[in-house]
C-alpha cells in the first residue's frame, strides 16, 4: 500500500517536470561519467607503476674507449666502477653488457625497422651497466654519483620517460576530476531546483497530507525518491558512456597499445566493478541534497 | 474536547495581538459557531488547534493534546484526530472523487483493505454514492463540498473544523451542507465552524462564540449571528 502510493507520487512527480528531469539526469551521468573516467586512470596508473617500475633499469653508459677495448669488464676504470655499483646500497643486480651484447639487442629491438639496423654500426653502441635498483624510484642517486665520473659517457635513467608518460595521465585524471566537481555542483544545484519546483506544483496536495495528519517522512520520501530516481538513472547513463567510450573510442585509438601490453588496457571487468560505486555515490549524493533541500527551503 | 486557557496570539509581523487573552472549552459533541468579523481572530483560533500555529501565551489542549507544548513529531498524531473543510475546497483536480478522499487516508499509511471498504461508506453518508468515478470539475460546489467533508470525516475524526464551508455556495445548497455538518455531529463528533453566514447561525440556534478584535465578546449557548446585525 504504502509503497505502491510513493511510487506512484514519484512517477507522476518525473513526469510533469520532465524537461528538468532530463536535465538532471544529463548532469548527472556526465559529471559520474567524468568522475569514472577519473578513476579509471588512477586505477591504470597505479597498474602501469607496477608493471614498469619491476622492469626500470638505469643505464651506465660507458665510453668509447672502454666499449672497444675491454670486453670483459676485466681492466680499469671499468671493474672499479662495476664494483663500485655492485656495493652501492639500494643497489639489486649489476649486468654489463658489451658493445657486441648491444647492437644484437639494439636489432632485436628494431627487427621490424631494417633500414634503421642497417644504418647504425655497431661502433655507435656503447657499452654499458644496467643496474636494477631495490626501489626504481631512487634512480637520481646513481646518476648523480656516476655522472662525470672517469670511463663514463652518461647516464640514462628509465624513470625520467616514464615520469613524464605518468605526469600526463596524472593530468588526465587531475582534469577529469576537476570537471567532475564542476558538473557535480551544476548537478547538485539542478536537483536542488528540481525539487523546489515539484513541491511547488504539488503544494495543493502537500498541504492536504500536512492537514490530514500525514507524517513529515511520508510527505518528504517522494520528492527524496524522485531525486534518487534521477541520480540513479544518471549513473546508469554515466555506466553506459563509459562502455561506449572503451569500445568505440579507446579501442579503437589505443587498441595496439593495449594489445602489445605497452598502456594497461581498460577492461569491461573494471567498468562493471565502478558501476555499483557510481551508482552509489548518485544515490548518496541525490538523497543529501534532497533532504538538505526539503529541510532548508521547501517548508511542507 | 476543545480547551483554550488564556491565550494569545501575536505575529511577529503586527504589534496587535490576534487573539487576545481567550479562554474557551467547547465540550464532546458539541456544535459551536464561532464568528465575529475579518481579521478578529477566527482563522488564528483554528489554526492554533491544528498546530498551524502556537501561541504566544497561555495552553491549547484538543483531546488529550497539548497542542502547545508537544513535540513537531507527534503534530501528525493531532491532525489525524481532527478533519477539516474550507471554503475553497481544496480538492485534488486530477483525482477522482473517490481518489480524493482515499487520498487521505493513503498518506496517513492506512491498509488498502480498509480503504476500499469505508470510502463508499463515507460517500453514501455525504450523499455521493453513484458519484464515485467523477472529477472534481464535473461536480457543482455543492457536491465538492460534500466530497471535502467526506475526506475530513473519512478517519472519523473527534474534531471536525469548518472555516467558512458555505462562503461559496447559494442558501439552498448552504443548507444542505449544514443539514449534512449536523448529521456528522450527531454522530458524536465535535463541530467547530467559523462562518460570516447569518442566516444559518440564526436558523440553527446552537452555541455562537463571536471574537472581535481577538476577544471574546460573547458567548451564547443557544445563539444568533447578533442584533442589528
Amino acid at each position: 500500500m504504502r509503497t505502491s502510493f510513493v511510487f506512484s507520487e514519484v512517477v507522476t512527480g518525473l513526469r510533469r517536470n520532465v524537461t528538468m528531469t532530463i536535465a538532471m539526469v544529463l548532469t548527472t551521468a556526465i559529471s559520474l561519467f567524468l568522475f569514472g573516467v577519473g578513476l579509471l586512470v588512477v586505477n591504470m596508473v597505479g597498474k602501469m607503476q607496477d608493471d614498469y617500475l619491476g622492469q626500470l633499469e638505469v643505464a651506465v653508459m660507458l665510453t668509447n674507449d672502454i666499449s672497444s677495448n675491454d670486453k670483459d669488464c676485466t681492466q680499469e676504470p671499468c671493474r672499479g666502477l662495476r664494483t663500485d655499483l655492485e656495493t652501492m646500497s639500494g643497489v639489486d643486480t649489476v649486468v654489463f653488457e658489451n658493445r657486441e651484447k648491444g647492437y644484437e639487442r639494439f636489432q632485436k629491438i628494431f627487427e621490424a625497422q631494417p633500414e634503421l639496423v642497417k644504418l647504425a654500426r655497431p661502433e655507435a653502441i656503447p657499452a654499458m651497466f644496467r643496474v636494477k635498483l631495490e626501489d626504481p624510484e631512487r634512480s637520481d642517486v646513481i646518476v648523480q654519483e656516476f655522472n662525470g665520473k672517469a670511463g663514463v659517457k652518461n647516464v640514462d635513467d628509465q624513470s625520467q620517460d616514464l615520469d613524464r608518460l605518468f605526469g600526463f595521465l596524472n593530468g588526465v585524471r587531475d582534469a577529469a576530476l576537476a570537471l567532475a566537481l564542476l558538473q557535480a555542483a551544476a548537478a547538485l544545484l539542478l536537483i536542488s531546483n528540481t525539487i523546489q519546483v515539484s513541491a511547488f506544483t504539488r503544494r495543493t496536495e502537500v498541504g492536504i497530507m500536512r492537514l490530514v495528519g500525514a507524517t513529515r517522512w511520508y510527505t518528504q520520501l517522494p520528492f527524496l525518491i524522485e531525486a534518487v530516481v534521477a541520480g540513479v538513472i544518471g549513473a546508469i547513463a554515466a555506466i553506459g558512456l563509459l562502455v561506449v567510450t572503451k569500445v568505440f573510442l579507446l579501442n579503437r585509438v589505443l587498441g595496439e597499445l593495449f594489445s602489445s601490453n605497452i598502456i594497461p588496457e581498460v577492461s569491461m571487468v573494471e567498468i562493471l566493478f565502478l558501476a555499483p560505486v557510481l551508482v552509489g555515490v548518485a544515490i548518496l549524493i541525490s538523497a543529501l541534497t534532497g533532504y538538505v533541500t526539503l529541510r532548508l527551503y521547501v517548508r511542507l | 474536547m476543545i480547551r483554550l486557557e488564556h491565550v494569545s496570539k501575536v505575529y511577529k509581523t503586527s504589534s496587535r495581538p490576534a487573539l487576545d487573552n481567550v479562554s474557551v472549552e467547547i465540550a464532546k459533541g458539541e456544535f459551536v459557531f464561532l464568528i465575529g468579523p475579518s481579521g478578529s481572530g477566527k482563522s488564528t483560533f483554528l489554526r492554533l488547534l491544528l498546530r498551524e500555529e502556537v501561541p504566544s501565551k497561555g495552553r491549547v489542549y484538543v483531546s488529550n493534546f497539548d497542542v502547545a507544548k508537544m513535540s513537531r513529531r507527534r503534530v501528525p498524531r493531532l491532525r489525524q484526530s481532527i478533519g477539516c473543510v474550507f471554503q475553497d475546497f481544496r480538492l485534488l483536480t486530477a483525482k477522482t472523487v473517490a481518489e480524493n478522499v482515499a487520498f487521505a487516508l493513503e498518506v496517513i499509511g492506512k491498509p488498502r483493505n480498509t480503504i476500499v471498504k469505508v470510502v463508499p461508506e463515507v460517500l453514501q453518508l455525504v450523499g455521493l454514492d453513484g458519484k464515485a468515478d467523477r472529477m472534481p470539475h464535473e461536480l457543482s460546489g455543492g457536491e465538492q463540498q460534500r466530497v471535502a467533508i467526506a475526506r475530513a470525516f473519512v478517519n472519523r475524526p473527534l474534531v471536525l473544523l469548518a472555516d467558512e464551508p458555505t462562503g461559496n455556495l447559494d442558501p439552498d445548497t448552504s443548507q444542505d451542507i449544514m443539514l449534512l455538518l449536523e448529521r456528522i455531529n450527531r454522530t458524536g463528533t465535535t463541530v467547530l465552524m467559523a462562518t460570516h453566514d447569518h442566516s444559518i447561525v440564526d436558523s440553527m440556534r446552537r452555541r455562537v462564540v463571536e471574537l472581535d478584535n481577538g476577544r471574546i465578546i460573547r458567548d451564547d449557548a443557544r445563539g444568533v449571528y447578533g442584533v442589528g446585525r
